[in-house]
């Protein structure tokens, strides 16, 4: 048995974010760290690893510096690790990132008891769209949004997030789950876990190495591949300042209050 | 799925459909929303504008959904289709789609409509734009909408009636433009799908601005039952439960009034709420909070407003010990009246509100709340 968790490295959204007079992102200074959501998705599978002594497995697709973000992974207690990493699988938009990954998943195998794991969503791209696509392509039962996932044999049990509660929604191995920040809480790397990182399998799967899949294909990988395009991308204008009123006294409310009413908002 | 089913077969594609998500047999408040939207989206396309509901005995819902633009609604009934689930849903979805060829597809981003569309657009292959905030048809308005929420160059903006697809100028006057925020909202994206259909969109709830119920619309409105097959077969997962938050959930999206609190009241956590909601309650309004006093545990989930939660648009957005860091900002600066207290001055949540007053809340929420009961008394 053995679970495979997709994870993305993404620019750090949460600090200071740059962004070039041309609309496009400064992504040279941003930092890079794992997608968030995607470290609670190999937290879940290594707590199964924990338990069960099953295989964890990393992928990712990106440029090769996040071969990086893969050792952290190995160093955390992943077993191998791949990347996806070729000029031709560049621009992809969803639906050609889920197909890449999806060869990539089915280079490494799924058999009858495995489990893919995503995070719910990239930082990024924010779309939340890669998982259910990787499972369309893969033939195999989706459940997002997991809050708490249980495993008892090839039976897998998991608590959905909905907005206003939860589903119990049951399925059987092989399946993909994503998963949210509530799930668990990230363990840290170990000093003797980033040691052995090092001598861990970490794989490059290039063009060549996924081409024969029929997954890939000039029309549906790369930007060529992506039904979605980018028309046009911008920063939104910073509202005009507004007004900041005189001292922070009973008089200064009752003059908030009195524009208020005359402007007929309250 | 039907299997002549071509998606890059642009011409043989046409009306606007809109996915209507029911809990428990009701509709959902995205629904009216997005029908909405979607009336305008049909009206400038010169094209029908269909619901597609799914559901077990859902007819008697579906009219409504005329009321606010649909002119027909497609109603799937099966007791397999009674609660959300992935394989069922997805299925009946694509086959009837396949088969009824719709060149727009609109789904609300909820948590289900965030799982149903990747999926019945991976399958469909087709293009899906995520949690869009704004979507235009018509040239015109789409480059207005650019000038008001962008700071691209004029000139940039006149040059889109155009985009270079696949080396080839493709004119996009008809194709669906789709803004969303990506990277935390640092940034925005006007999203096209050109080669395939039906181009779909989730929408981000509480943003598009529901139309006037109109009685004459409901009653006119056609119901029709697509052909479908469905078996237990079909299936891969099973809900065995579907549990209701206990609390009534605070309903953000449908307030006027907004006293949003942040963890300006750490000092002292129940005096600050307690002040918020007599504020709120002087407004007619309801309580939110930033991010932070949900991980603080102060309040419940359902009170975020930000990207990763809520977004509002409220007549009035009232933040007390709120910052304003951008993944807030994103969910109120469209209130149509934003005010602030802070203690910092240089608090990025005075950029953008219309009123600001620095002191500290716990002093200034009461006498705010004693001056608006007095200037509504003196009307
Ligand atoms: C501004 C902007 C807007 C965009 N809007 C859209 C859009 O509306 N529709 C669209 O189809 N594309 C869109 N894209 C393209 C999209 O961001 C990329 O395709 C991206 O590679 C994957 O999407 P995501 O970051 O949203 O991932 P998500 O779908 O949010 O990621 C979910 C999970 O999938 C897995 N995953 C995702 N990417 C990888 C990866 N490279 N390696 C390993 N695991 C991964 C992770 O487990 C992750 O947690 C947009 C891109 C930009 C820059
Ligand atoms: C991926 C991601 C998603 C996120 N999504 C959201 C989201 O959806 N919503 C959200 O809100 N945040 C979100 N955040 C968090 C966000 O970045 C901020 O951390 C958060 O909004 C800060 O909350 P705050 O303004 O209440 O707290 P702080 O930033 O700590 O601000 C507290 C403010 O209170 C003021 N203050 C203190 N005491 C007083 C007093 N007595 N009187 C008056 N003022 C006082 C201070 O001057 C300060 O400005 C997200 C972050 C990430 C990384």
């Amino acid at each position: 048995m053995k679970i495979i968790v997709s994870i993305k490295q993404v620019p750090d959204t949460s600090g200071k974010v740059a962004v070039n007079p041309d609309g496009t992102l400064d992504r040279a200074s941003m930092q890079t760290i794992t997608n968030p959501d995607d470290m609670n998705a190999l937290e879940a599978a290594l707590k199964i690893k924990d338990e069960t002594g099953c295989k964890v497995v990393v992928v990712t697709m990106g440029p090769a510096p996040a071969a990086g973000m893969l050792r952290e992974a190995l160093a955390m207690g992943a077993d191998e690790a791949y990347i996806a990493s070729a000029r031709e699988f560049g621009g992809s938009d969803t639906y050609a990132t889920s197909q890449i990954l999806a060869a990539a998943i089915n280079r490494i195998g799924v058999e009858k008891d495995d489990i893919v794991i995503c995070g719910r969503q990239a930082i990024d791209g924010d779309t939340a769209q890669v998982g259910p696509q990787i499972a369309e392509k893969l033939h195999l039962p989706q459940i997002t949004y997991a809050a708490d996932i249980q495993k008892d044999g090839d039976t897998i049990t998991v608590r959905r997030m909905l907005e206003d509660g939860y589903m119990n929604i049951k399925t059987k191995t092989p399946c993909l789950i994503t998963c949210i920040k509530e799930l668990n809480t990230p363990r840290y790397m170990s000093v003797s876990g980033v040691f052995e990182a090092y001598s861990k399998p970490l794989t490059t799967y290039d063009y060549e190495a996924l081409k024969d899949d029929p997954l890939i294909d000039k029309s549906t990988i790369g930007l060529s591949g992506s039904p979605t395009n980018i028309l046009t991308s911008f920063t939104p204008p910073q509202k005009g300042a507004g007004v900041m009123l005189e001292g922070n006294d009973r008089a200064t409310c009752d003059k908030l209050a009195s524009i208020l009413l005359e402007k007929h908002i309250i | 799925m039907n299997s002549n089913f071509n998606s890059s077969d642009i011409g043989a594609f046409k009306d606007v459909w809109v996915f209507c998500e029911q809990r428990e047999g009701k509709l959902m408040p995205t629904d009216f929303e997005l029908i909405s939207k979607g009336r305008d989206l049909a009206n400038e396309l010169g094209v029908n504008l269909c619901g597609i509901l799914l559901g077990d005995d859902v007819d008697g819902i579906a009219k409504e959904l005329g009321g606010y633009g649909a002119d027909k609604v497609y109603v799937c009934n099966h007791p397999l289709l009674k609660v959300y689930n992935t394989d069922g849903y997805a299925k009946v979805i694509c086959d009837v789609i396949a088969d009824l060829k719709p060149e727009a597809f609109l789904i609300g981003a909820t948590n289900i409509g965030r799982d149903l569309g990747p999926r019945c657009a991976a399958r469909l292959h087709t293009g899906l734009c995520a949690d869009c905030t704004h979507l235009d048809i018509d040239m015109v308005n789409y480059k207005e909408f650019l000038k008001q929420a962008s700071t691209l160059p004029a000139d940039r903006i006149e040059k889109l009636d155009t985009a270079v697809v696949l080396g080839q100028k493709h004119d996009v006057s008809r194709d669906l433009k789709m803004t969303r925020p990506a990277f935390g909202g640092h940034l925005m994206a006007s999203i096209i799908c050109p080669r395939f259909r039906p181009c779909m969109a989730t929408v981000r709830p509480g943003v598009m601005k529901k139309n006037a119920f109109d009685q004459a619309k409901a009653d006119a409105c056609e119901i029709v039952h697509p052909a479908f097959e469905l078996n237990e077969s079909d299936f891969q997962t099973e809900v065995t439960e579907v549990v209701k938050a206990a609390k009534k959930l605070v309903d953000l999206i449908g307030a006027d009034y907004i006293v949003s609190v942040g963890r300006g009241i750490s000092k002292d956590v129940e005096g600050g709420i307690k002040l918020a909601e007599e504020l709120a309650a002087e407004l007619g309004g309801v309580v939110g909070g930033s991010r932070a006093t949900i991980d603080s545990g102060w309040l419940s989930a359902d009170h975020q407003v930000g990207q990763t939660g809520k977004t509002v648009h409220p007549k009035v957005y009232i933040a007390l010990g709120i910052s304003g860091a951008i993944q807030h900002k994103a969910g109120m600066q469209d209130s149509e009246c934003i005010i602030a207290v802070n203690k910092n001055d240089t608090a990025p949540i005075f950029e953008i509100a219309d009123y600001g007053i620095c002191g500290d809340l716990f002093k200034v929420t009461p006498m705010l709340t004693e001056a608006i009961r007095a200037a509504k008394a003196s009307k």
